[in-house]
Order: structure tokens, then C-alpha cells, then sequence
């Protein structure tokens, strides 16, 4: 039976993968950045996944405006870095798990999650950086990829209730399949951050610290906030953290924190990463 | 009807909606068509007859010459698809949001360096809080 074995938060901002694939992760500016995840990429090293549910957002990159899928599932065989106006990131090609994928896809709807299809899906940043945070400059990706693409970005996205409670059903649906495999599920995005008009540049350290804390203890508590909280409080792009809650609800009840990192400012952005596992009841 | 009250009360900040999301459509689908490399060049070389063979309206196409990113948000523009053009145009986000501030961009880094904009006083036009 396949098993959830750990999960993990992180932001994924842009930048970061630019100062990864230009060389500059020991800039002064870069390095504290980087020393948050020194503890993740030796935990990582010592327990491969076979997959990685990861959890993030389409940017206006691969996915566009003619279609606004609230939940997709990728199912595809590979899915290619795209061009985000940059040219592609210098990133291997993701590999995914077609069995897997489409055995939680069929499990996710008939468990009444009506999740979209995506034969086709490039991954931008969003994906690819928090693998790049994880595992670094490589020739090929150490493990297989099932994308799960979240709207986070045309309101109303999903509310974090509906997030928490996908994460649980993606937990069922991994249960039930039969081939030996550790799963984990990533969450991404976030922390506070604002990238639009004159209030640009928002960060809130109280808020992203009481969330963090909120989804280790009260996930129940934390999933009734509504998206105006995240909005005013977070920022308007920090609604990002929504999918942070897939990941807890995919944990199960109670969850063991390994490690956490908090860092202000990555770009425009509050860093917040996160590396739980499953607890005994 | 959703209530958009609170949402049109938080000062700076323009939510993109479902409704904006269908006024900024072709907007939008431009910036997208910046992520291939032909069409980058294509838009460099001569923006405005670029931006004619897009259905947008002419004050969309005006703002986009002008990058008026302020603007472009209140036209229907995404700051995730108006990525696109100011990549294009070779800007990191931290250049191109800053613009959006009333701050230079050595003012918002250092502002960013500092810990980032306090939520205090920018919670609520209604409330000036
Ligand atoms: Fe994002």
C-alpha cells in the first residue's frame, strides 16, 4: 500500500530559482535564504520519496485565462519547465507518475473532489523552485512528480476549508493504492507577500508566524479563515498559503514538525518553509 | 451576489476577480503570448502594431505602451500575466513592482531589506486603519 510519509511547505518565489540557476546562492543577500533549507536538502537526501504530490499554482504560464480549472491533476508522463518571459529555467524535465496520478484523480472524484484532467501541463516556478529549494542543481529530478495545480490566482480560489479537506482525500486516495510507494505532499507558495499596486511590498511576521503555528495545532480552527483574512492580512497574493492546508490535511491528525524556516524578504516576499511528518495517533 | 465590499476595501490593492478576469481576457492572453521568444521580438520591434492584432480596448493598449502597471491593473491586467511583459522588457519583479509604489526601486528594496510594508494603516480605506 502506498503511504504518506512526510509533507512539506515552502514558498516558491521567482528569484530563488533565478539565484540558484545563476550561481549567486552565497551572496550575502541570497545566503541566509538558503542556510533555512541546508537541514531540508540532508533530510531529503536520506528519505526519497518514490513521489512527491506537489501542490502549487500555475502563474498565468501554462495554463492561462480560456480555462480556470479551481483543482487539476497532472497525468502526463513528463512535464516540461516553461518560458516565463525569461527564457526556461536551466531544470531538468519533471517526471511524473501517470498510475498514481490517474488512480488519485479517479479515487479524488468518486470521493465527490471534482479535480481536472491535464494531459498536457508545463510547470513554471511554481513547481519547479521547491524542488530546486529541496534537491538543488541536478541532472535529473531524484524523485517522480504528481502536479496538483491550485487557482490562487482569479478570486474566489478555493477556500482553505476545501484545501484541507482535498488534502485529506488525496490521503484516502494514496492509501488505497496498492503498490508499495512513500509519498509526500508538498504545499507551496506564500508566505505574506503583496506584487501589485501602491500597497506592494506587504509583509506581515505576526500573521505568517500565528498561520504556521495555527497548522501544526488547530488545522480545523485555521481552514474556517476566509479569503478576506488572507487578503487583507497576508496580502493579496498571499492566498498562495491555501494550498499549504492540502498538505496538512494529507498528514493526517496529528503531525510531528522536523523543521522550519521563516526569513523576510526574498524579493518581495516572506520565506516560509516547513517539513512535517505523520505521528502515531 | 458575493459581496465585494470588503474586498474593494483594502487599500492599494486591486483583487483579481472573476469579473476582472473576463474584462482583462484579451489583456491578459497578450502577455501570455510573450513567453515565446518570437513574439517578444516581434513586440520589440514595433509594439503598437504588436498590440493591434489583440482585441483589447485602446486605453488597455495605451497603458501597456505607457507600462503603466497601476493602470493595468485596474483595466483587467493580472500581475501574474503582466509578468510577462515586464520580463520582457528585462525587469525582475522587485523593478517592475516598485513602480507601482510611488517608491524608487532603491527606496522598496531597502524598504523590503527593512522587513517589508507594516500592515499598520493599510488594512481598510473605510476604517483608516
Ligand atoms: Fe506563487
Amino acid at each position: 500500500m502506498a503511504r504518506i510519509t512526510a509533507g512539506v511547505t515552502t514558498s516558491h518565489v521567482p528569484a530563488i530559482g533565478a539565484a540558484i540557476d545563476l550561481g549567486k546562492t552565497e551572496e550575502d543577500y541570497w545566503k541566509p535564504v538558503f542556510a533555512g533549507y541546508e537541514w531540508t536538502k540532508k533530510w531529503a537526501k536520506e528519505n526519497p520519496p518514490d513521489v512527491v504530490i506537489l501542490c502549487y499554482n500555475d502563474h498565468g504560464s501554462a495554463m492561462s485565462l480560456k480555462m480556470i480549472p479551481t483543482f487539476a491533476i497532472g497525468i502526463a508522463d513528463q512535464f516540461q519547465p516553461c518560458d516565463e518571459g525569461y527564457g526556461p529555467r536551466p531544470v531538468p524535465v519533471v517526471e511524473g507518475h501517470p498510475d498514481l496520478a490517474i488512480h488519485i484523480a479517479q479515487s479524488l472524484i468518486l470521493d465527490e473532489f471534482d479535480i481536472t484532467m491535464m494531459n498536457e501541463l508545463d510547470v513554471d516556478h511554481g513547481l519547479t523552485v521547491p524542488l530546486s529549494l529541496v534537491y538543488g542543481q541536478c541532472e535529473k529530478w531524484p524523485t517522480k512528480v504528481i502536479p496538483i495545480a491550485v487557482n490562487v490566482v482569479t478570486y474566489p480560489q478555493p477556500t482553505g476549508n476545501r484545501c484541507f479537506n482535498l488534502g485529506k482525500a488525496i490521503r484516502r486516495a494514496v492509501e488505497s493504492y496498492p503498490e508499495d510507494l512513500s509519498v509526500q505532499v508538498w504545499g507551496t507558495g506564500g508566505m505574506s507577500h503583496q506584487i501589485q499596486g501602491p500597497r506592494a511590498g506587504l509583509i506581515n511576521k505576526e500573521w505568517d508566524n500565528a498561520f504556521m503555528d495555527r497548522l501544526l495545532t488547530d488545522p480545523e480552527g485555521l481552514a474556517k479563515v476566509p479569503h478576506i483574512e488572507y487578503l487583507r492580512e497576508a496580502g493579496a497574493e498571499g492566498i498562495e498559503l491555501i494550498m499549504w492546508l492540502i498538505m496538512r490535511g494529507a498528514l493526517g491528525d496529528k503531525v510531528r514538525e522536523l523543521h522550519r524556516f521563516y526569513h523576510v524578504p526574498a524579493s518581495n516576499t516572506a520565506v516560509g518553509h516547513l517539513v512535517w511528518e505523520p505521528a502515531a495517533a | 451576489m458575493i459581496d465585494y465590499s470588503e474586498i474593494d476595501d483594502i487599500p492599494g490593492t486591486t483583487i483579481f476577480t472573476a469579473d476582472r478576469a473576463r474584462r482583462g481576457y484579451h489583456l491578459n492572453q497578450f502577455c501570455m503570448s510573450l513567453m515565446k521568444a518570437e513574439n517578444r521580438e516581434r513586440f520589440k520591434q514595433n509594439e503598437r502594431a504588436y498590440l493591434d492584432e489583440w482585441p483589447m480596448t485602446e486605453e488597455q493598449k495605451q497603458a501597456v505602451l505607457d507600462r503603466d502597471y497601476n493602470k493595468l491593473l485596474e483595466l483587467g491586467g493580472n500581475i501574474y500575466f503582466l509578468a510577462k511583459l515586464f520580463a520582457s522588457d528585462g525587469l525582475s519583479y522587485v523593478q517592475a513592482v516598485s513602480t507601482m509604489t510611488g517608491m524608487s526601486v532603491e527606496e522598496y528594496q531597502k524598504m523590503m531589506l527593512n522587513g517589508g510594508r507594516s500592515i499598520e494603516g493599510w488594512r481598510s480605506k473605510s476604517k483608516g486603519i
